[in-house]
């Protein structure tokens, strides 16, 4: 047997293995999860601007992204997140709670590596593409506008 | 403060859309969730470079401004800003100073919950 028969039989044999994610319902929760964060943000937002009249849009809409953003890293602290992850797949990752999501559950992962080369480097392992990606993009799109 | 509740209807099904794209490419390509939150901050970049973001967001808010997509035309148009007002060093400077208060948050909060809970995934 050579090694392209090989692989071909081990991915077969991993494909069958893999637990089958529902796609129908799987995109439904992804859905309505993904659409209630968003309304929670905006919430936030209009509560925010509620409060604090002066508040700008921009300052409000930040001050929404951070409060998430920590309620996200508490719940992972708590173990509820990953659950919510488990049912909504992807209503749980785009949403910018799945970002901080990423930078707290792999801080706790990684804790008993050490402080520095454990928590600290490694809290980034997905956070940071995504954090590379877009200082890259957004210096392209800088470049861009200045030039044309 | 709900001066327009019709505003949280299409907060919802633009932001449910958009997880649901995700969703889908997850189910059709295998993506690991790195690879979903680098695409979806092209696209958030993208769309905000030829201007399309600023007419999604005036529609829907939070639902675009929430996903990662909002990160995205964050980082794009900070750096455009800055690059308009200051030049070259506006360019660099202009998408961190913009996401800053995210991130920084991420970071603070990732950590001290790391500090605090211990990992529950065996």
């Amino acid at each position: 047997m050579n090694e392209t028969q090989r692989n071909e039989k081990y991915n077969a044999y991993i494909k069958s293995k893999m637990p089958k994610t529902k796609a129908w319902p799987s995109l439904f929760h992804a859905f309505w999860v993904g659409g209630l964060i968003c309304c929670l943000g905006e919430f936030i937002k209009e509560l925010c601007l509620y409060i604090f009249p002066y508040m700008t849009s921009l300052e409000a809409s930040n001050w929404s992204s951070i409060i998430i953003i920590i309620i996200a890293a508490l719940l992972t602290g708590f173990g509820i997140y990953d659950k919510i992850g488990a049912y909504a797949g992807a209503g749980s990752i785009i949403p910018i709670t799945g970002f901080s999501n990423s930078i707290a559950s792999s801080a706790l992962e990684f804790k008993r590596e050490g402080m520095v080369f454990g928590l600290m480097a490694k809290m980034f392992v997905i956070a940071g593409p995504v954090i590379v990606t877009g200082v890259l993009v957004s210096i392209f799109a800088g470049l861009l506008y200045l030039i044309f | 403060m709900f001066d327009d509740p019709l505003i949280y209807l299409k907060v919802f099904l633009v932001g449910g859309l958009v997880c649901m794209i995700g969703q889908i490419l997850i189910i059709t390509t295998q993506m690991t969730s790195a690879r979903i939150l680098v695409s979806f901050l092209l696209l958030g970049a993208f769309l905000e470079i030829i201007g399309v973001y600023q007419t999604i967001y005036n529609f829907a808010g939070a639902g675009i401004a929430i996903p990662i997509t909002g990160f995205g035309a964050s980082l794009a148009r900070g750096a455009i800003d800055a690059g308009q007002n200051l030049g070259l060093i506006g360019v660099l400077t202009g998408g961190l100073t913009a996401t800053a208060g995210g991130i920084a948050a991420a970071i603070f909060a990732g950590f001290v919950v790391a500090m605090i809970f211990n990992s529950r995934t065996k």
